[in-house]
């Protein structure tokens, strides 16, 4: 019922936050927790980057469980609808077999339970968060440190990361997924 | 325990925000990707003009945090390769999983169980890098 929010609320919004975080003497991102969890679980036992101090983190740990209660929230209480996208891609999708376009806010194609209990579906969700943890910690940050925090503080290393998550998305979508779909 | 509060409400908002602007859908990447609407472009462009004018405010301003303290932003370390290699990465693994962490997050109220399998993904990929960090073109 709330959404999709337009995009000249949401983007301004999430200035905001990242504004709130340097009020509360912190910077914005969210793949660092991620950092943090493997520390707090005994990494620190395999390589130095993880002989940290969790506890100088739990503020963004605390971020991080405020995250998930929000995602609670927005899919139980404001009843999130499916997300309605371009026609052209509707089309594209469906010759792909991703029926659930239009009707689903993932699609059940790759994220149902179904899926995941196969081989095929579970190794492309393992290899897709794989990824997304390796490149971020690689590139010191995802799109909330680099893309946001970074390029709002014109950060040239920030650009570099961002124009990388773009090639790494088109050469995902328009080279490999064909291969995989 | 009053600044935790403010984390965890800045954090619910924040995840709210994701699944209701949609960031978080799998679909609006593969559009973004596609370059078939400007939703996910606008959000992020417009929450990096606001952004560095925020920033610009911080800094001209002088503004303190909520606790007096002065602000300050740790810039990113300097280099190419290490950002160039490591986003392209993150990049595809964004396109796949239709997700970056903080939508990750976020998604795990969405019902899918898969998201666990994701976040464990992202878990293992940090943990690799770190062990594999010293070996890797920087």
């Amino acid at each position: 019922m709330l959404n999709p929010l337009p995009w000249f609320i949401a983007g301004p919004l999430i200035a905001v936050i990242m504004f709130l975080l340097l009020r509360l003497g912190k910077t914005f991102g969210m793949s660092s927790n991620l950092r943090t969890i493997c520390t707090m679980s005994g990494a620190g036992r395999f390589s130095t980057f993880f002989k940290t101090n969790w506890r100088e983190n739990m503020w963004s740990l605390v971020v991080l469980i405020g995250v998930v209660f929000g995602g609670i929230f927005a899919f139980q209480v404001l009843k999130v609808e499916s997300p309605q996208i371009n026609e052209d891609v509707v089309n594209q999708l469906k010759a792909y077999g991703f029926d659930s376009v239009n009707s689903s806010y993932l699609p059940t194609e790759l994220f149902s339970l179904d899926q995941i209990l196969t081989l095929k579906g579970f190794a492309l969700i393992l290899i897709a968060g794989f990824l997304v943890g390796f490149g971020a910690r690689y590139a010191g940050g995802c799109t909330s440190g680099h893309a946001i925090m970074g390029l709002s503080n014109l950060q040239r290393p920030s650009l570099f990361a961002v124009i990388g998550f773009f090639v790494g998305g088109l050469i995902m979508v328009h080279l490999i997924f064909p291969l995989i779909f | 325990m009053k600044k935790y509060i403010a984390f965890f409400i800045v954090g619910f908002l924040f995840g709210i925000l994701l699944i209701v602007s949609e960031v978080a859908s799998w679909f609006r990447i593969y559009e973004m990707f596609q370059f078939k609407s400007f939703h996910m472009y606008g959000v992020i462009g417009s929450a990096v003009l606001v952004g560095f004018a925020l920033v610009q405010l911080v800094k001209r301003k002088e503004l303190k945090t909520f606790d007096g303290s002065s602000i300050t932003i740790k810039p990113k370390e300097k280099g190419i390769t290490n950002y160039l290699i490591g986003g392209t990465i993150f990049g595809l693994g964004w396109a796949l999983a239709g997700a970056c962490p903080g939508p990750m997050y976020a998604l795990l109220g969405s019902g899918f169980v898969s998201i666990f399998v994701l976040l464990f993904g992202a878990l293992l990929g940090t943990f690799v890098y770190g062990v594999l960090k010293s070996k890797l073109p920087h």
